[in-house]
């Protein structure tokens, strides 16, 4: 987050004009939104690729309980989906409000 | 114990696809959440009410795509099926992106009751439907014995029959 306020003070500089505090804190707020939603999606892609090879797994050893596994795959998939949500919710508050 | 190697490039599921079930399943229950949508959004106005059901929009087609993609790819092969699961999670999540980025300056919009209703909606269902999914699990061990006015004396006669 610093590093891209950073940046733009320094391509500011470099154009001979200064950042204004409101033009500061405008940068910092979106690579920080940014930054909570990249990061908030990573866990739910390692859970979520996890939890379907585990599934994928569990129904090739067995067949007959495929339905089962599938019903409690795609709510583990949907319950680990709600951590990225957060993050975008996170993202849209700290961007446009 | 010798196990039979699977392949999962050629390998498919076969037979009913519950996710879809469970997912039109919480499609129906959402339309309990739309009171509280409601009152979530009375609090910013109109303004309000129209952005958190349009959160539980999202939530409801997400919810939908999901299974969709899962329940079609899974009839393919398993590989598929994981390899949309990983790609369908980005997609989906470009898509709620998307979705709110397209209406964030419209003037009906108010972002925190949209935000709110996102997570509300999401989480409300998933609890909602795992109650009925642990149940549905669980089925011969609680299911409810019927309740008869006999006697302790009548049911161990009837069970002793």
């Amino acid at each position: 987050m610093s590093t891209l306020s950073h940046i733009a003070n320094t391509v500011a500089q470099q154009a001979g004009e200064a950042l204004t505090a409101d033009e500061q804190k405008s940068i910092a707020g979106a690579s920080g939104a940014g930054m909570a939603y990249g990061l908030g999606a990573i866990g739910p892609g390692i859970g979520i690729g996890y939890l379907v090879g585990q599934a994928v797994q569990a129904m090739a050893r067995q067949p007959e309980s495929a339905g089962q596994v599938q019903t409690t795959m795609f709510l583990g998939i949907a319950f680990t989906e709600a951590l990225a949500l957060i993050g975008f919710v996170v993202f849209i508050l700290l961007k446009f409000v | 114990m010798s196990t039979t190697p699977v392949n999962p490039l050629t390998t498919s599921i076969e037979g009913p696809a519950p996710a879809m079930e469970i997912a039109v399943d919480m499609a129906k229950r959402a339309k309990w959440l739309v009171p509280l949508a409601a009152v979530v959004g009375g609090f910013w106005g109109v303004e309000g009410i129209a952005s958190a059901g349009y959160a539980v929009v999202v939530v409801v087609v997400n919810f939908l795509l999901a299974a969709w993609l899962l329940a079609t790819t899974g009839r393919i092969s398993f590989a598929l099926m994981a390899g949309a699961a990983l790609f369908g999670y980005l997609l989906r999540l470009g898509l709620i992106f998307g979705a709110v980025m397209l209406v964030r300056n419209a003037s009906w919009v108010e972002m925190v009751p949209l935000g709110i209703m996102l997570i509300v909606t999401h989480l409300g269902l998933l609890f909602w439907e795992l109650k009925y999914v642990s149940g549905s699990f669980a089925y011969p061990g609680l299911k409810p014995k019927p309740v008869s006015a006999t006697s302790d004396v009548d049911h161990a006669a009837a069970e002793a029959a």
